[in-house]
């Protein structure tokens, strides 16, 4: 059981559209190591919801099992979660969407949970266009069972027993660019900044859109020859252009002044504002993301920032023409066709 | 060589409505049409019929075999031992075949092509008919050539056996409905077998079909069709799936189904989402992910399948989630024989997954019993918050089986279990998950987005107290674990009953069965009769079982537990569950992979019966 928050309320702390305060978006206390890199994400993911102003209701929180997947219990207490089995939330997920595709699907997963075990649900998903927000927080071991390498370690790395990585990574973000999602970003926990407006701008885009977020682990994979350490990734992070995201109905007022940043527009009407830092910078197409994600890792640098992004994405529902109303909230009416048609049923097999 | 035209040393079978057809085909070459309107053709003249595809895990070029039991008397299992009458078509088989036509019976063969001296057989009589000959005169188009084949022999058999020829008409009207321009090609290629064999043979032979008015209001379905339609009936919305023989077809049929009678008639979009998935570890996921999130919702496997979803049956378990698993059991183990039957996965679901666990099984007789439980399993999933495992087997899922009509209660409506509105939630003061607030060990359950403040809770398969929150605490654990047992109590009270047929005056012997060894028992009974033997009987239907179980069990000194595996598993599972003493039970367990015979039940019991007997001797 994680432990009870105080509920102490600053009288004066900030309401956002919905008449909520951040407090309101906040889960159980963690439990996970002090300085572990997936409690930032989760504050990201408070700040994201609460400036979204996403009703925590609305949200199904997804994951796997892992230290990064006992995540979700620690933001949005109101909503409710899932904590499935290893590797197999992709499938969860899927189930959850197809009973109700109104909900706002929030998957958290672990580089062993997605990379490993799951690779398979992982692949399937990004295919499936399945409507959700699939975060993996990639520290480039097993957390939970206490530092074995995942399969996101990069080769010729040595985890903090010593044992040296063999094989060639999997970077998921390549594998969600090949397998065709919809938008596709690379982040770091200790970098709010970005990853805050890529988190709304996931939640806001209608389709499959994974974030992979460089979360080192503190306890097993932050000595000095980690390339997941919190220094190693300080030093090597690079981002070729900067995102801001800008609600429909907030005017913009972002620090990049007009004109200087490119705007893509979402489903709903928000914005994602981009600010380049390098000239070739695009984020249209998705074989020329996985060459650059290439070209920084040769040169020992982790690039990081929206790679992808399809604005005019579908999703299953839409591929499948399934109805609009949730296919949990219809009734017998609808479903049950009735003794009547079975008479005409019957006589087929006679 | 000619085969002789009479017979020389054994005299005709003589019958009429009670007789087994044996088809042997080569798989691939659309035979089954032909086979199954033969059956459909006996039926609609009122005589009761059942068929068995005997085929092979191949797609083409391999034996297959089909065979069609007429029995007025309504005996419908495989009869076992030769048959009367055998369709050989196959070169590949054509020895075995010749060997599988009864003493006095009859072989209908291609005579394109001679037989060899080793084919004669003094004991039958010969049928040989030139059909590829004549098809390779008749059609010019290959496939043509191939397919009419079939349908010629169906014409030879209409007139040898005395089949109405417009019944037959009206077959190929039906099937061909929409495509008119085949029909009267397959009509003229019945026409063709069926002057040919008048011109031939005395016709009709001493065995054949007179029609009868037995059938009333059954029909002839196979199980996975029932199962399907039965899913549609019941409300499932969310299907999970990964092709596997013998369940694929209950998909499909649910998928035909849904398209004929899931589309919103207003925008034409789907009342339904039917994701075929990368495995069955994702097809039983996509079940569970909808179940918790409040949507009716299954999946269908068989054999492996069964073995890779039971890491998600045990989630399903211990969190508490509805969800319907379809197993059309094959034999095991491993891929073992794929388009074989049995019921062998009795304990593999009964205590499906790690830990201590234990899930409700129903197990249908016919497809009739397909169509309720596959309706009723959804509201048992939803009362019951827990998996519910309809085994079925290879030969029902995938024959054709003589059944009552399906029948649906428009005044019924679904039972959603307890699932708690935003309205309830505001009236509870203190709301948890695992609060077993009636006593029955079911609690209430709340959907994501019921309500904004309340309701919400973290589902896991890691131990929780009541509040659903996280706890190692060992009294919070067992004081859960415990619940669980109470509720699979409740179960027990709530699952379908045992169906009992025994006298006032108790028989010595009971017989315990389940599934589609009920299609032996009436022939079982009979036959034992012959024996100077008297039996009660009682059809398991579902576990948990009932205390009725436990009472024919104490009743009866003498019981045998009938199933389709090498070990006894129902029996194990029995022993296991209702605390019976090893030696109350015998077991007659059949695992050949073909559906279950009563000369075997019947060999069984005397077997015991005179194992008994001389162990008495002895002492
Ligand atoms: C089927 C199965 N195998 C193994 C485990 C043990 N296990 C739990 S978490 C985990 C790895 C988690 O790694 P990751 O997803 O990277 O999460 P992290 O803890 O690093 O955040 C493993 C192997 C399990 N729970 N289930
Ligand atoms: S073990 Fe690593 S990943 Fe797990 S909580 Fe601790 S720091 Fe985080
Ligand atoms: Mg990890």
């Amino acid at each position: 059981m994680s432990f009870i928050k105080s509920k102490f309320h600053h009288p004066r702390i900030p309401t956002n559209d919905l008449g909520l305060n951040y407090r309101d978006y906040e889960g159980s206390l963690s439990t996970l190591c002090a300085g572990c890199g997936h409690d930032a994400i989760t504050s990201a993911v408070v700040q994201a919801c609460f400036e979204l102003s996403v009703p925590p209701h609305q949200v199904a929180k997804m994951s796997g099992i892992g230290c990064s997947s006992k995540s979700p219990n620690y933001f949005l207490n109101k909503a409710h979660g899932f904590n499935s089995v290893h590797g197999r939330m992709p499938s969860v997920a899927t189930g959850a969407n197809m009973a109700n595709r109104d909900l706002i699907y929030l998957g958290m997963s672990g580089d062993g949970d997605s990379a490993s075990i799951g690779l398979g649900q992982f692949s399937h998903v990004v295919r499936r266009q399945l409507n959700m927000l699939y975060m993996v927080a990639n520290n480039g071991v097993y957390g939970l069972t206490k530092g074995q390498l995942a399969a996101t370690a990069d080769k010729g790395v040595t985890n903090k027993a010593g044992e040296l990585s063999l094989f060639t990574d999997i970077d998921l973000c390549i594998m969600a660019l090949q397998l065709g999602a919809t938008f596709v970003a690379r982040s770091f926990s200790g970098d709010k900044k970005q990853l805050v407006p890529l988190i709304k701008a996931a939640i806001s885009h209608q389709g499959f859109a994974y974030i992979d977020i460089i979360s080192p682990c503190v306890t097993f994979n932050n000595h000095k020859d980690s390339t997941r350490s919190y220094d190693y990734v300080h030093e090597h992070i690079t981002t070729a252009a900067i995102a801001d995201f800008v609600p429909m109905k907030k005017e913009i007022t972002s620090d990049c002044a007009s004109g200087e940043g490119e705007d893509i527009c979402l489903h709903d009407g928000s914005l994602m504002r981009i600010r380049k830092i390098q000239d070739d910078y695009q984020t249209t197409d998705p074989m020329q993301a996985i060459v650059d994600i290439a070209k920084y890792k040769k040169k020992g640098e982790i690039l990081t920032g929206l790679f992808y992004l399809d604005p005019t994405a579908t999703h299953y529902h839409e591929i499948n023409n399934t109805c609009d109303m949730p296919l949990n909230q219809l009734t017998q009416d609808a479903l049950c066709p009735g003794s009547r048609v079975l008479t005409g049923i019957n006589n087929s097999f006679r | 060589m000619t085969p002789p035209d009479t017979l020389k040393f054994s005299s005709q079978c003589q019958a009429t409505n009670n007789f087994v057809v044996r088809f042997a085909n080569t798989n691939g070459t659309g035979s089954a049409s032909a086979n199954n309107m033969f059956a459909k053709a006996i039926l609609r003249m009122g005589i009761p019929v059942s068929a068995k595809n005997i085929f092979p895990s191949n797609i083409q070029g391999m034996p297959t075999w089909y065979e069609v039991r007429i029995s007025e008397d309504n005996f419908l299992a495989r009869r076992g031992g030769n048959s009367e009458i055998v369709v050989a078509m196959n070169a590949q088989s054509l020895k075995e075949d010749i060997c599988s036509v009864a003493c006095g019976g009859f072989l209908l063969y291609d005579s394109s092509r001679a037989l060899t001296e080793d084919d004669i057989r003094a004991d039958i009589q010969y049928l040989p008919i030139p059909i590829s000959i004549i098809c390779q005169k008749e059609y010019k188009d290959p496939r043509q050539r191939q397919l009419f084949k079939n349908v010629v022999y169906i014409g030879a058999l209409a007139a040898l056996l005395n089949i109405e020829f417009d019944v037959l008409k009206s077959l190929v009207a039906d099937q061909f409905k929409g495509k008119d321009k085949l029909i009267t090609p397959n009509i003229y290629a019945l026409e063709l077998g069926y002057q040919y064999a008048n011109q031939h043979f005395t016709c009709p032979l001493s065995i054949k079909v007179e029609r009868r008015d037995l059938i009333n209001n059954r029909i002839m379905v196979d199980g996975n069709t029932a199962t399907g339609l039965g899913a549609v009936y019941g409300g499932a919305t969310v299907v999970g799936w990964y092709p596997i023989t013998p369940s694929t077809s209950v998909i499909e049929k649910f998928s035909s189904y849904c398209d004929r009678l899931r589309i919103d008639p207003a925008t034409g979009k789907k009342n339904y989402a039917l994701v075929q998935a990368e495995d069955e570890l994702a097809a039983i996921g996509i079940a569970i992910g909808a179940g918790w999130n409040g949507a009716r919702a299954f999946t269908a496997t068989s054999g492996p399948g069964i073995s890779l979803m039971s890491e998600f049956l045990g989630l399903a378990y211990f969190a508490e989630i509805p969800v319907v698993l379809v197993n059309v059991q094959r034999a095991g183990p491993s891929t073992g024989m794929p388009t074989r039957t049995q019921q062998s996965d009795i304990i593999a679901c009964a205590y499906a997954s790690h830990g201590d666990t234990k899930h409700v099984l129903l197990f249908p007789q016919d497809p009739t019993e397909c169509f309720e439980f596959s309706a009723l399993a959804f509201d048992l999933a939803d009362q019951l918050q827990t998996p519910i495992i309809i085994m079925s087997d290879l030969d029902l899922g995938m024959n054709d089986h003589l059944t009552e009509e399906f029948s649906w209660d428009d005044n019924k409506s679904y039972n959603l279990g307890k699932v708690l509105t935003a309205q309830q939630l505001d009236d509870i003061e203190n709301y948890g998950r695992y609060k077993d607030s009636d006593g029955d060990g079911i609690c209430y359950r709340t959907l994501p987005g019921t309500h904004p403040e309340k309701g919400a809770f973290f589902t896991r398969g890691t131990s929780r107290n009541e509040y659903a929150g996280y706890t190692e605490k060992s009294s919070d654990y067992v004081h859960n674990m415990e619940r669980l047992l109470k509720k699979f109590d409740t179960a027990s009270q709530i699952v379908p009953v045992p169906e009992i047929n025994q006298g006032h005056k108790l028989a010595q012997i009971g017989l315990i069965y389940f599934g589609t060894s009920a299609h032996a028992i009436a022939e079982t009974k009979t036959q034992l009769k012959d024996h100077g033997l008297a039996a009660d009987t009682l059809r398991i239907r579902a576990f948990p079982f009932n205390d009725a179980v436990s009472e024919f069990i104490n009743n009866h000194q003498l019981l045998f537990v009938i199933e389709q595996n090498r070990d006894g598993q129902m029996r194990s599972l029995l022993i296991n569950e209702q605390e019976i003493s090893p030696e109350k039970l015998s077991s007659i367990a059949n695992c050949d992979g073909l559906p279950m015979t009563s000369t075997f039940i019947v060999q069984g019991v005397l077997d015991k019966l005179s194992g008994d007997y001389s162990a008495k001797q002895v002492s």
